[in-house]
């Protein structure tokens, strides 16, 4: 059995980097694979991958990691709007997701859509 | 405002180094990319010698290995000088039966994966201190990995001029049109640095890229 564990931006939004990292991989570590609404800042990804690397021992061995985010080719007017919209809520757009990799083999990224492999059966789609 | 901040020292320090014609110049991508055969590809080019140990088992390079002075020349003469950091493939997972799959013992698969995770820590790490940095994809393999997009996104975060070597394309599989539509904004030249194809290409796309 898989376990998918949704996270909204709001539980995660006000909290520091290293805590929102914490966070999530605490998540992942109990095995579940953390749906996360938006996604992290770049150098908080390295910094993810960084921690994921720390953690590594014979039960956990690193993560599985995608995210879907919307191209922004907007110009003029939307893309003003874009910018005030994600100042005043914060850059909710997007989808992150991340398992562990004793869980899931391999998460292969096409632009506009996700595919999800698990080590348990042989494949599995979202 | 610290990334602004972040973001005009680079610039000053790149500024200073283009004074001075000599730029740190950093090898990043996933494992088993190349980058090793690349950085050895260069120095044997020009300074005759190798740099780094290359193997068929990812994670090989543990540890970032620099060669300093590397002068090239382009074809109207122009010399570029950098040092040339070969650094560990950056991973999200390292298992280590994965090395006992391909024939490791598990005692050295265990030390393998072991130092391979401090390798990724350190390539993270210095990221900060690079001035240029070719991104070295195996263009057989998907692109539109993750890690790839990470390495990317840190990359212009910091500002760092970048130039993708799509390498392994003297394979049937290596599809270079697919690296060049994940990655439109960057120049991408296509390479297989173990054959030596179209590395005179690369350094003149490097001159480019590091002004």
């Amino acid at each position: 059995m898989v376990t998918f564990q949704f996270i909204p931006y709001g539980e995660v939004e006000y909290l520091s980097s290293a805590k929102r990292i914490n966070r999530l991989l605490n998540i992942v570590k109990e095995n579940k694979i953390v749906l996360m609404e938006g996604r992290l800042k770049k150098q908080e990804e390295a910094d993810l991958i960084e921690i994921t690397m720390e953690e590594i021992n014979s039960k956990f061995r690193g993560i599985e990691l995608s995210v879907i985010y919307p191209d922004n080719k907007h110009d003029g007017m939307k893309k003003v709007k874009t910018h005030v919209m994600n100042a005043l809520l914060g850059d909710r757009r997007g989808m992150t997701i991340i398992g562990p990799a004793n869980v899931v083999r391999k998460i292969e990224q096409n632009p506009d859509k996700i595919e999800l492999f698990t080590r348990d059966s042989k494949k599995r789609r979202r | 405002m610290v990334s602004v901040w972040k973001k005009l020292m680079n610039k000053f320090l790149r500024n200073l180094f283009k004074r001075k014609s000599h730029v740190k110049l950093g090898l990043y991508g996933p494992p088993n990319g190349g980058k090793s055969t690349l950085a050895n590809k260069i120095c044997e080019d020009w300074l005759g010698e190798s740099m780094s140990s290359v193997s068929h088992i990812a994670h090989e390079t543990r540890e970032i290995v620099i060669k300093e002075q590397i002068s090239i020349k382009n074809k109207k003469g122009k010399e570029l000088s950098f040092s040339l950091v070969d650094t560990p493939g950056i991973a999200t997972r390292i298992d280590y039966e994965d090395f006992i799959k391909r024939g490791m013992k598990n005692t050295m698969a265990k030390k393998r994966a072991k130092e391979a995770t401090k390798g990724v820590i350190d390539s993270i790490k210095w990221l900060d201190t690079m001035e240029a940095v070719v991104v070295v994809l195996d263009s057989t393999q998907d692109p539109y990995s993750q890690v790839n997009i990470t390495i990317m996104g840190n990359l212009v975060a910091r500002d760092i001029p970048v130039l993708i070597a799509a390498n392994k394309v003297d394979l049937k599989r290596s599809n270079m049109d697919r690296i060049k539509a994940a990655f439109p904004q960057y120049n991408v030249v296509g390479i297989s640095a173990k054959y030596g194809k179209n590395v005179d290409e690369f350094y003149e796309e490097l001159f480019k890229v590091v002004k």
